[in-house]
């Protein structure tokens, strides 16, 4: 991967704050603060994972690049304009694969374009040619009850697709799906990466996942969320767990989120003793 | 076919116990002929093309109705459904309204539209108003809202929201309410015709009663089950072809 951080970036967060509640049903009764002072820039062509324990605000972070949360401070720009609203140029795939199931998969995959009034032969051509990249080829009539969970979050990349983002969010996208289908969808998702050059912003929780995947793995604090420590993966890909250099990303990884885990867990037992 | 045969026992048993009571207990066929003598009515009524004129009044008092009554629960449905002001603006006269039963509009609509088609129009477009209206807010608003963030992610503007989100994530319970509807606006169609007209099934099995035909009152019930029948199939069937992608999705 060429370092191309002389670019403007594709996504610019400064100083992004973000506070939900009061929530009445917790403990406390405190606010939570979901983000805090967030600094990320992101850049073309980039994969960066947003890894942390749950409830850390990844995802939230993750909505606010989307449009879909505003935050209460600072700026979120994606391609050099403010980001006010959702919008196809940065295409979400959601952790429970969101397809509707009263459409086929050819028109699920087809929707983004047909609200863009794409004409008929092309929306043809690209749904033929994402059923054929995504290895749904012979699927595409079928209904997503009809199908397995790896395929269903196949058809939910392939609606992403094609709109042809520069950007694709993906918030947990492979969690659902048990071990060896995730393995394949990694596998599947640096093939897809690599031959269409998108910049990809990922949420995890898995360590494992992060270091498989990504260029950049943005380490987050619990509550507040802030940028713990930015950590650069060199190594070459395919990567497996016993490639050379991989056990040392993994456990320096392993070592920062289990840092918040405690944290975490040492908040959630003093809450409760009050 | 085993299947056929046995969906067949139990309405074969309860005519077959039927028929034995009334030859051997001597009940007078006044108060309850044998399903024989139904059955040779139910011939008669329908060789003299009466069976087939009320079968048709009925239908389309039904027809109507439910035209107007459905025709006006859904848009108002929709609307209140998907714009929360718009629920909270209508929502209180509705849930007064609701409980009263189409019945007890009787005098009003006989006030109002004096007899003929007209009450029974009101009265059976107020019977399937309720049930098409509750299904059709409750399904637009218990679309998935993930749904509606994808659709936006991608772009939709809010008719195409509309139009491919929520009223396709609405339709199981919108054929539901329909459904309903048209039950409701059947049982209204047979009170409006006892009470505002003078022809239907309705009118036909209370005129009946006049001169003491149990027979005919039978038959005339018999009538109005099969059309029931008959009309809640075709629903059940539109129902599974508009619901393709449905059946069993909760299981999946």
């Amino acid at each position: 991967m060429p370092e191309p951080k002389d670019q403007a970036p594709v996504v610019r967060l400064r100083g992004v704050r973000k506070q939900f509640g009061p929530d009445t049903t917790a403990a406390s009764g405190q606010p939570i603060h979901a983000l805090d002072g967030i600094d990320l820039d992101v850049h073309q062509g980039e994969l960066v994972c947003l890894l942390g324990p749950s409830g850390c605000g990844k995802s939230t972070l993750l909505n606010v690049i989307a449009g879909f949360v505003k935050p209460d401070a600072g700026t979120v720009e994606a391609f050099g304009r403010p980001v006010v609203a959702p919008g196809p140029e940065r295409a979400m795939v959601f952790q429970e694969y969101a397809l509707f199931p009263w459409m086929t998969v050819s028109e699920n995959i087809a929707f983004g374009l047909e609200i863009k009034k794409a004409p008929a032969a092309q929306v043809r051509e690209t749904v033929e040619a994402l059923l054929a990249k995504l290895s749904l080829r012979g699927f595409g009539d079928r209904f997503p009850k009809d199908l397995s969970g790896g395929m269903r979050q196949r058809v939910a990349i392939a609606r992403a697709l094609a709109v042809d983002s520069p950007m694709l969010l993906m918030d947990e996208p492979f969690g659902a799906l048990d071990a060896l289908t995730r393995r394949s969808m990694q596998e599947e998702l640096l093939r897809i990466w690599g031959e269409l050059r998108k910049t990809i912003v990922f949420v995890t929780h898995g360590i494992d996942e992060s270091v498989v995947l990504a260029d950049r793995v943005v380490v987050m604090t619990y509550r507040p969320g802030t940028v713990k420590r930015i950590v650069e993966v060199g190594l070459p890909r395919p990567r497996q767990p016993a490639s050379p250099g991989f056990a040392a990303v993994l456990a320096e990884l392993t070592a920062l989120v289990q840092e918040e885990q405690m944290r975490h867990e040492r908040d959630e037992a003093s809450a409760g003793a009050i | 076919m085993i299947r056929a045969l046995r969906s067949l026992a139990a309405p074969l048993v309860v005519l077959l116990c039927w028929e034995a009571t009334c030859r051997f207990a001597h009940v007078s066929p006044a108060i309850l002929p044998p399903p024989s003598q139904v059955a040779r009515k139910w011939i008669e009524y329908l060789r003299g093309g009466e069976l087939a004129a009320d079968a048709l009044s009925t239908l389309f008092r039904v027809a109507v109705g439910f035209a107007l009554g459905a025709g006006l629960a859904l848009p108002l449905g929709l609307w209140m459904g998907a714009r929360d002001r718009v629920y909270t603006v209508f929502n209180p006269l509705i849930q007064v309204l609701r409980p009263i039963p189409p019945i007890a509009w009787i005098p009003l609509s006989i006030l109002w539209f004096g007899l003929g088609n007209p009450p029974s129009f009101f009265l059976i477009a107020l019977g399937a108003f309720f049930p098409v209206l509750m299904n059709t807010i409750a399904g637009v608003r218990n679309v998935d809202a993930i749904y509606l963030r994808v659709a936006q992610n991608l772009g939709a503007s809010s008719a195409t929201l509309f139009r491919r989100v929520l009223l396709p994530g609405a339709m199981p319970q919108i054929l539901a309410g329909l459904r309903i509807g048209v039950g409701v606006a059947f049982i209204c169609v047979i009170v409006a015709e006892m009470i505002a007209v003078n022809n239907g099934l309705g009118y036909r099995i209370l005129e009946a009663r006049e001169y003491f035909w149990s027979d005919k009152i039978i038959a005339g019930m018999i009538t109005i089950g099969l059309i029931g029948l008959v009309i809640d199939t075709g629903m059940a069937r539109l129902n599974d072809r508009l619901l393709r992608w449905h059946r069993g999705i909760e299981s999946a």
